[in-house]
């Protein structure tokens, strides 16, 4: 695989398509040209630092325990990551950590458990990252569109509970309608996969030199993994959000409208 | 009291609701009155004191059963999808034709309606099917948010006439407006609501008089904006 190694000067030049970047931003009136190179340092000095830490755990005479360590870590990242990015849903940390944690190991179990990999450092910190990392987008989108369904459906789940229903079936139309909106993305893109983009692990797979048959397999087995994950994370989060929405009186607590 | 992140929405009511016929219960824009209904069914509960129904504080009974008892018409319709007939049984599942019919004739529908599709009525019969769904859950009482104020004035009138039936067939009834004459039309008691207070003595009579102001548009804000607090008893 030494043809994929790129060396410090091809990274180098990899820095001409920044300063195209750069130069459309100037041009056009941006004024993004600050944003850009502070991404681009920093996305560098990230991967450097994680680059050399996997060199640590990937070594065949690390213990396995560093490793899943690193995905407790991740887990802990991924729960602020999620409440950085919707901090208008209550409880979105620990119900991201919830998440991320059942779904985590749901396919960790299936890929190590079964034995699709051997359960090594260099197989679950990828691993483990492609599942945690997808999963997040997913736990977002779910707890806004249950939040935001829920709002904009208030007058009819209270016309519900005022007739006595209780808040799992008041509100189960409107999560259910929450749920499918947060999937449906996720299966739209399974299905395209290959047609309109290929995805990152084949992707690398190839660059790297591998078969790409091979990298096909290992991508496939990925994407059903993300879409179990994805399709746990919106489960346990919509079904958490919406207890937390509900007191145990079955009432609706007030939303904040800014989340949809 | 009832307050929200430390706004006063009702405070110091002590109140007693008739349990029978008509009580209205009036008063300007956020004066409280929907919270106060909303009180009555635990939708809210109060900050401080204590709602009482038929002698017992709510806080001890069964939410769903109280709200099964206590039914609720809110101020806009908001019917669930399908036809009428699946609206009457979101209330009770198990209810056959004739409760079916019976509810929605004492809403002032009649049986044609029932496989109608829910999203085509009008505005007036959206609000009868709703009263209808209520009265599936056979309540003891009846608490009507405004139900009023998003019907035309025939449809307003009609709604009346069934409320004032309601009322004299032994169903009492708490009726939310801000419009002084459909107070006068429906109130067998008044009880007059401003600033999230009971009015009494001289302020009661102005308003009811007409001679206070009202800060205020012809439609009510969302029952979210207005609060209400206390310890009213009903029953």
């Amino acid at each position: 695989m030494a043809d994929a190694a790129i060396g410090w000067t091809g990274l180098v030049l990899s820095l001409l398509l920044v300063a195209v970047a750069v130069g459309l931003s100037i041009w056009q009136g941006l004024r993004l040209e600050k944003d850009m190179l502070w991404a681009t340092g920093r996305a560098l000095v990230q991967l450097l630092a994680v680059g050399y830490l996997l060199v640590f755990i990937v070594d065949k005479d690390t213990p396995v325990a560093f490793a899943w360590l690193w995905v407790v870590v991740m887990l802990g990242v991924a729960a602020l990551t999620a409440r950085r990015r919707a901090p208008e849903v209550p409880g979105i940390t620990r119900l991201t950590l919830g998440a991320t944690s059942a779904s985590a190991a749901l396919s960790l179990f299936v890929v190590f458990g079964l034995g699709v990999y051997p359960a090594v450092g260099r197989t679950i910190v990828p691993i483990a990252g492609m599942m945690i990392g997808n999963s997040i987008g997913s736990i977002v989108v779910a707890s806004r569109r249950v939040i935001g369904e829920l709002t904009d459906h208030r007058a009819e789940v209270e016309a519900r509970l005022a007739l006595g229903q209780p808040w799992q079936e008041a509100s189960k139309p409107f999560v259910r309608s929450a749920l499918r909106t947060a999937l449906t993305s996720q299966i739209e893109s399974t299905k395209a996969v290959g047609l309109v983009f290929l995805p990152g692990a084949m992707t690398g797979l190839i660059l790297a030199g591998a078969d790409p048959v091979d990298a096909v397999l290992v991508q496939a087995a990925i994407m059903y993994l993300i879409l179990g994950c994805v399709a746990t994370n919106v489960v346990v989060i919509g079904l958490g959000l919406t207890r937390t929405l509900f007191t145990p009186d079955h009432r609706l607590v007030r939303l904040a409208r800014s989340a949809g | 009291m009832l307050a929200f992140d430390d706004v006063v929405i009702l405070d110091d009511i002590t109140l007693s609701i008739a349990d029978r016929g008509i009580t209205v219960v009036v008063g300007p824009s956020g004066a409280g009155k929907s919270m106060l209904l909303r009180l009555l069914n635990r939708l809210e509960v109060p900050t401080a004191g204590e709602v009482r129904f038929r002698g017992r504080p709510v806080a001890d009974l069964d939410p769903l059963k109280l709200r099964r008892q206590v039914g609720m018409v809110f101020q806009r319709p908001a019917p669930f999808p399908g036809t009428v007939r699946d609206n009457l049984l979101v209330a009770d599942p198990a209810a056959d034709e004739d409760d079916l019919v019976a509810a929605l004739r004492s809403g002032g529908l009649d049986a044609r309606f029932l496989d109608r599709s829910a999203d085509e009525l009008s505005g007036g019969e959206a609000q009868r099917m709703c009263l209808a769904r209520t009265l599936v859950t056979r309540p003891a009482v009846l608490l009507m948010d405004e139900p009023t104020s998003a019907l035309d004035p025939d449809a307003r009138v009609r709604l009346e006439r069934t409320a004032r039936r309601l009322a004299e067939a032994g169903r009492p009834l708490v009726w939310v407006t801000h419009d002084l004459d459909q107070c006068r039309r429906l109130a067998d008691t008044v009880v007059v609501l401003i600033a999230g207070r009971v009015a009494g003595g001289e302020d009661r009579e102005r308003f009811l008089a007409g001679e206070l102001t009202e800060d205020e548009d012809e439609d009510d804000p969302e029952p979210d904006d207005a609060g209400e607090i206390g310890e009213p008893a009903h029953g």
